[in-house]
């Protein structure tokens, strides 16, 4: 859903840092401080080795946010900071849903189910059944909504992961400019 | 083989290696090792013992603010650590370089609610500018070098060191330490754009009536020899913000005072009238801008900072040049026009005079002798007496407002006052960190009675230490600042801001320090000559008007040019 019922709409930030310890505080605190409220969080480590990428995405507009990624490439050890709009983005999340398995035995709609929504059966015990399910986050709601009726024991969604439509990371020319900043104050 | 050093001493060997000679601080359990080693480097390392954390770190931020050296601060664990806190805020706000260290405990207590544990990282993310906890001795060299790269580098700021027991206590091997000039992600120093600086060039070519806001960052940089070329050459009046006086002295004729709530009315009124504004070094405080939306109506607002997330943050820019406040200046310079705005500067010349009539003769010059003192009349004698290259240090409230004003400012790097966080007992302890970091200047510092008592602890620093302070009590047994808000806009509902006092000159006695109470104008000039003329430190307790008012004010929330110049009074300018 790209906007939410106050009409604000879904941004994601990504943030490329250093990967040092307290780098989510440093970055939650500055959402906090404005009273902005973190829709999905996700952190690994991206395809430049020792450089962590954070993916943050939250419900607002352009002219608050703008200030914030300022905030955020302020800190010391964030390597650059970007905000995207869905469109801009191909992006994915993940959620597991675990129901009874006597529930889905009884159904006679299973298999149209998981051809429907794409999913995929994790495990199955005796009591419950987790199913898997990777799309964006209507896709993922869709079946919370159909497998409500099985009784949903337990849910599970991630944070948003998503890249850009770009040949590379972003932040490759930021580091190259600062590779070649570090070889002139070394005067090579 | 390379000698084999504790992590204490390793931290002091670094500071030594980054020019520290200086250190404010408070001894305690998690950082005693260091303390232990500070014994064996008292020659190269002089440390100031305060009364209290809180004074070590305004010490530090006063050492810093009049050197533009890194000031250092070393205090314990936990309440030693939340002592600084407030310090370190202020330090962020006004871009003040610090280095603070603060002992932590030992990594296996770390996070069991150990005694005198604190989560010191965690409370100071957001009040720093850097802070970072060394668990392992290996990492000390590296990470004091580091701090310190970062406090003094860019837009100056606090950074904190949280150093656990067995960093301090491990040993490792010392060889040759390497200061740090490179943080891949920190961008201290940002190149300056050509085609940036060409759109500035354009809009001050062209301006008709150009108007210049200097900050602290033009004092940060060195830069108020290139700002007064720049004036003078494109004829452009200069305001100053409160933290960007003496960046152009008092009696340059293009300085046209100051900004801001209690700032100059030409300045703050021609902030709408000007068509072309050129902020340096400055961030649009709320307290400069008022009403955002009524401010630089008419203007193209060209902003110059070292700081890029200042720009559009509080007043939409035409056009900025992202730079260290002197590069940009000094690169700026040629490429504008020589220019004459005459007409313009001397339109100025009306709100002045208006000024002069209205609020500055009665506040500074007053006339009937046996009237009450006034806070503005003591600020310019003590001005006037403190000889050619005086600093002034403020409390917070009307005493910093009114001795803002009526100082006089000859050279850079004259006033050291708490303007961002408006931190109430910052000024004593300041006081001692200017003395130490200018010796040979005087050191006028101002206070009220209320400030005063936030922080009084510290006439011990000033008694051990022999600190040459002039200390001047703007004493009106009143919290003036609110008692003036309660007055104009709370229906003189006077609430909790009468205080009793003690006599503060006898307290000052019994820290051996002499002083005067003052108690009518007849004595005033004969007390502040004795002051001045007297080697040390020394308490001018002046009784003042508690219904004495900072005028003109602009109040909160209020457009920049809806300025008052008393409780009755609103400033229109006359028809030309």
């Amino acid at each position: 859903m790209d906007k939410n019922e106050e009409g604000k709409r879904l941004y994601t930030i990504t943030v490329f840092t250093e990967n040092h310890v307290g780098l989510m505080n440093q970055l939650s605190i500055i959402f906090t401080r404005r009273n902005l409220n973190l829709e999905s969080v996700s952190a690994s480590p991206c395809s430049i080795p020792g450089v962590h990428k954070m993916t943050l995405t939250c419900y607002s507009d352009r002219e608050t946010l703008e200030p914030v990624i300022k905030q955020i490439e302020k800190r010391v050890e964030v390597l650059k900071a970007f905000l995207f709009t869905n469109d801009e983005l191909i992006y994915q999340e993940v959620a597991l849903y675990k129901v009874p398995t006597a529930r889905l035995l009884d159904s006679e709609n299973l298999e149209a189910i998981i051809r429907r929504h794409n999913a995929r059966i994790l495990e199955i015990t005796r009591d419950n059944t987790v199913l898997e399910k990777t799309g964006h986050s209507n896709e993922t709601e869709a079946l919370f909504e159909e497998l409500k009726k099985y009784d949903i024991r337990q849910f599970v969604r991630s944070g948003r992961v998503a890249v850009t439509r770009a040949n590379v990371e972003l932040v490759d020319q930021f580091i190259r400019e600062q590779e070649e900043r570090r070889n002139r104050i070394d005067g090579r | 083989m390379a000698e084999k050093i504790t992590g204490a001493e390793a931290i002091i060997r670094s500071m030594i290696s980054e020019g520290v000679d200086l250190v404010f601080g408070y001894p305690g359990g998690a950082i005693i090792s260091v303390y232990d080693k500070l014994y064996d480097y008292t020659s190269s390392i002089t440390h100031i013992l305060t009364r209290h954390e809180q004074g070590a770190v305004h010490a530090a931020q006063g050492y810093a603010r009049v050197s533009g050296k890194t000031g250092v601060v070393i205090v314990t664990s936990g309440p030693g650590a939340t002592n600084v806190i407030t310090g370190i805020s202020d330090a962020l706000m006004d871009s003040t370089p610090l280095v603070v260290i603060t002992g932590q405990v030992s990594v296996d207590l770390l996070g069991t609610d150990a005694f005198q544990e604190t989560d010191v990282v965690g409370i100071t993310q957001p009040i720093t500018k850097w802070s970072y906890q060394i668990r392992k001795v290996e990492e000390i060299p590296a990470m004091v070098a580091k701090a310190f790269h970062i406090a003094n580098s860019g837009r100056p700021g606090p950074v904190v060191l949280d150093i656990a027991k067995e960093a301090q206590m491990g040993k490792i091997e010392w060889g040759e330490y390497h200061k740090c000039n490179y943080i891949r992600s920190y961008i201290p120093l940002p190149e300056i754009k050509h085609a940036d600086l060409q759109k500035v060039a354009d809009l001050i070519n062209s301006a008709e009536r150009p108007m210049i806001i200097s900050g602290h960052g033009v004092m940060i940089s060195g830069a108020e020899d290139a700002l007064q070329s720049l004036a003078e050459k494109a004829d452009i009046p200069v305001a100053t913000t409160l933290l960007g006086l003496s960046t152009i002295p008092t009696g340059h004729p293009l300085n046209k005072g100051l900004v801001g709530m209690h700032g100059n009315i030409a300045p703050n009124w021609k902030t709408n009238e000007a068509d072309v504004l050129i902020a340096i070094g400055m961030r649009f405080d709320d307290r400069v801008t008022g009403d955002k939306s009524h401010y630089a109506k008419n203007a193209k607002v060209v902003h110059i900072d070292i700081d890029s997330s200042e720009f559009d943050k509080n007043i939409k820019t035409t056009a900025t040049v992202h730079g260290d406040a002197k590069q940009v200046l000094e690169a700026l310079l040629p490429m504008i026009s020589e220019a004459k705005h005459r007409d313009w500067i001397k339109s100025f010349e009306k709100p002045e005079a208006t000024e002069y009539e209205a609020v500055i003769k009665k506040a500074s010059y007053p006339e009937d002798p046996e009237s009450p003192m006034r806070m503005g009349e003591v600020a310019r004698k003590v001005a006037e007496a403190a000889g050619k290259n005086p600093v002034l240090v403020t409390d917070v409230g009307q005493n910093q407002l009114l001795s803002a004003r009526y100082f006089r400012y000859n050279s850079p790097r004259s006033i050291i006052t708490s303007g961002g966080l408006g931190t109430m007992g910052f000024g004593l302890p300041a006081s001692i960190g200017a003395k130490l970091g200018a010796p040979d200047r005087q050191v006028c510092f101002f206070c009220g009675d209320g400030g005063f008592q936030m922080t009084i602890q510290e006439l011990g620093t000033i008694m051990q230490y022999g600190m040459a302070v002039k200390i001047i009590i703007l004493n009106n047994h009143f919290l003036g600042n609110v008692r003036q808000w309660q007055s104009l806009f709370f229906n003189n509902r006077f609430s909790q801001t009468q205080m009793l006092n003690p006599d503060f000159t006898e307290i000052a006695k019994a820290y051996g320090i002499p002083g005067e109470n003052v108690g009518s104008r007849r004595d005033l000039n004969g007390a502040i000559k004795r002051m001045m003329d007297y080697p040390g430190a020394y308490v001018l307790n002046v009784r003042v008007d508690e219904k004495d008012m900072v005028f003109p004010m602009t109040p909160n929330g209020s457009p920049v040019d809806f300025i008052m110049l008393d409780r009755n009074n609103i400033y229109k300018p006359e028809k030309s």
